[in-house]
């Protein structure tokens, strides 16, 4: 008797709908699974059989073959095995096909017949086009936060069966404990206020979040720079619910916990290491194409410390997703549009000894210095809207009694600006497009002899202008100024990128 | 063969002779299984080099060569499972070899398996 039932492999973020069909014949007794399964997947055959023998459930002694449709779409994972058995259970007649026909299973087997939850459940649950799923009871919190489904939730094969059949009601599956694993992934955010000094870096944080502008930040080992770029998640807004739910969506595809409260509104902050590889940045992999760190801080921060140190060839894959705010990873069997809407924060030194701002204390010659800052890219380095030099705060600074103004404070600004920005039709001002600058920014007759003058002097090009107009009305968006761009917002954009002078000086443009 | 020794019963000789009667009567109760349906028994325990074919016998046009397994109890599966893809390779050469060294020229060559349980016979007619 040949059974047919729905069920969805994940391919990158999304899930695609899987139809499962179970044939049982006479025959040798065989067990064979066809339609492009991965290794995981193939290996359902010993998963199934011994869950069904350790449910207590007679493993049919006949010729059993299972086509997973559509076959020229590869399988990944476990994430099958649940309906694969019920299939066997209603090919060989223990259950009324009509019970599963509006119905969509997802979950992996223990070989003691327990399920085990599945990766992506968010997506995978929502590819499914069944009004019922019936998944883990681990996932059954995040299978309910797609709606217009009923999600039913079970421990094991055993209890999948009693409900099946209608000798027991599907188990009351409740909000899981909240554990360790799941209590915020990135740990508590810092504050700003426990930053002391850096009055220029402040500024540029605060610059970064209204604006959504990329940030380099430029100083010596112990300048605090990576403080600074972990208080950010809490300068910028709150996440909206739908983006709340993409940064669930991406999170539950790479496998990581969710938060047990729901999708939290807490921007993510990603600080991959320098020695990431490229596909764990950017995303890919053979089979599932597994969202990277990129996709991860999709929404919110993505950290990149030491950007000298890592590969040139890692860091120049993000040019072109930090355009298109995603990433499209296409490997030969299947391809996919992951989410990339990243606010860039990078943090390097200015030269190899660290000492490069420091008047006199830096060690390295010329052509080490060189050599360290060409590692970045012309290209790259163009991305950056603010490229703030970050020096170590004084004695004064460290020692002295007053604290500096909360995250609380400045975020109420960034909320404040950006509500400015979604006015002229942009999530924020970094995205206004170049024809609409005149209109939108409007120089005042300080700020225009300001920036003329650097251009007469070859120190701003036609693109860095943009750049800078663009920062500039973040900056009066900030000060509450609605219509012309002062002389002293332009100024202190040309501030934000004195940065850069480290980079171009040792290039000789 | 020697009867096994009192005391003996569960020493290695004791249960081979216990498997080889077993073996014995499931191929009777599978021969009886072809007979009653009208099936010509050729031959039983057909060797060669190759090995040996359990039961052959033919129906019309049809030549059907059939493997017994006997098994007391299902407790390592039941007797089917045990024909694996080596056997059936096998059992595919040895056909062959019937095949030339008699010179009858079937229509068609069906393999069956005959899986005996507890004197229970179930014949899985064209098996492979």
């Amino acid at each position: 008797m040949i059974a047919s039932l729905r069920s969805a492999t994940l391919l990158g973020v999304e899930g695609r709908p899987v139809t499962v069909e179970v044939h049982v014949s006479v025959g040798l007794p065989a067990f064979t699974i066809v339609g492009l399964p991965d290794a995981a997947c193939r290996e359902a055959r010993d998963r199934v059989r011994a869950a069904f023998v350790s449910s207590g459930l007679a493993w049919p002694a006949r010729r059993v073959t299972v086509n997973l449709a559509p076959s020229s779409l590869r399988k990944a994972g476990a994430g099958l095995d649940l309906a694969i058995a019920v299939g066997l259970l209603v090919a060989t007649g223990e259950v009324d096909p009509g019970v599963v026909r509006d119905c969509a299973f997802l979950g992996e087997l223990g070989l003691d017949g327990s399920l085990r939850p599945v990766a992506g459940a968010l997506a995978l649950v929502d590819a499914t086009q069944a009004r019922a799923v019936v998944c883990p009871a681990p996932s059954v919190a995040e299978a309910r936060l797609v709606p217009g489904r009923s999600v039913l939730g079970a421990r094991s094969l055993a209890e999948v069966r009693a409900a099946l059949t209608g000798r027991e009601p599907w188990p009351e599956i409740g909000a899981p404990e909240p554990g360790p694993a799941a209590a915020g992934a990135a740990g508590p955010v810092p504050d700003l206020a426990s930053v002391r000094g850096q009055e220029v870096a402040r500024r540029a944080l605060e610059v970064a979040a209204a604006g959504g502008h990329h940030v380099l930040l430029v100083g010596p080992p112990g300048a605090g720079k990576t403080m600074l770029a972990r208080c950010l998640p809490g300068l910028l807004p709150a996440l909206a619910a739908p983006d709340a739910l993409e940064v669930a969506r991406v999170r539950s595809a790479a496998g990581l916990a969710l938060s047990p409260l729901g999708p939290t509104a807490l921007p993510p902050f990603r600080a991959p290491h320098h020695s990431c590889s490229p596909v764990a940045l950017v995303g890919g992999g053979s089979t599932q194409l597994r969202p990277g760190e990129l996709s991860l801080a999709s929404g919110g921060v993505l950290f990149l410390d030491e950007l000298g140190e890592f590969p040139t060839r890692v860091i120049e894959m993000l040019r072109q997703p930090l355009e298109d705010g995603s990433v499209l990873v296409t490997r030969a069997g299947a391809s996919a549009r992951l989410p990339a809407r990243v606010l860039l924060v990078a943090a390097t030194n200015p030269c190899p000894c660290g000492e490069g701002s420091e008047r006199g204390a830096c060690r390295c010659s010329p052509a080490m210095r060189a050599r360290y800052t060409r590692r970045i890219s012309a290209p790259l380095l163009d991305r950056f809207d603010l490229l703030v030099r970050v020096d170590r705060p004084s004695l004064r600074d460290l020692l002295g009694g007053e604290s500096a103004e909360p995250s609380r404070a400045v975020a109420r600004r960034v909320a404040e600006a950006r509500r400015r920005a979604t006015a002229r039709g942009v999530r924020a001002n970094a995205e206004l497009a170049d024809d609409r600058l005149e209109e939108l920014t409007p120089l005042a007759a300080g700020a225009r002899s300001l920036l003329s003058a650097r251009i007469a002097a070859g120190e701003l090009s036609a693109r860095g202008l943009g750049r800078v107009r663009r920062v500039a009305r973040t900056i009066a968006d900030l000060a509450g100024a609605d219509e012309e761009v002062g002389a002293e917002h332009v100024a202190l954009a040309l501030e934000l990128r004195a940065g850069r002078a480290v980079f171009l000086g040792e290039r000789g443009e | 063969m020697s009867p096994p020794r009192p005391g003996a019963a569960g020493s290695r000789r004791a249960r081979a002779v216990a498997s080889r009667d077993l073996g014995r009567a499931g191929e009777d109760l599978a021969a009886d299984w072809y007979a009653a349906r009208g099936y010509a028994l050729l031959d039983r325990n057909w060797r060669c080099a190759l090995g040996e074919i359990d039961l052959v016998c033919s129906s019309g046009p049809v030549l059907v060569v059939c493997e017994v397994k006997s098994r007391s109890s299902d407790r390592f599966g039941v007797p089917a499972e045990a024909v694996g893809a080596a056997k059936q390779l096998r059992l595919r050469r040895l056909a062959a070899r019937y095949v030339s060294e008699r010179c009858i020229h079937p229509v068609r060559v069906r393999f069956d398996v005959a899986s005996v349980l507890a004197g229970e016979v179930t014949v899985l007619t064209a098996a492979f």
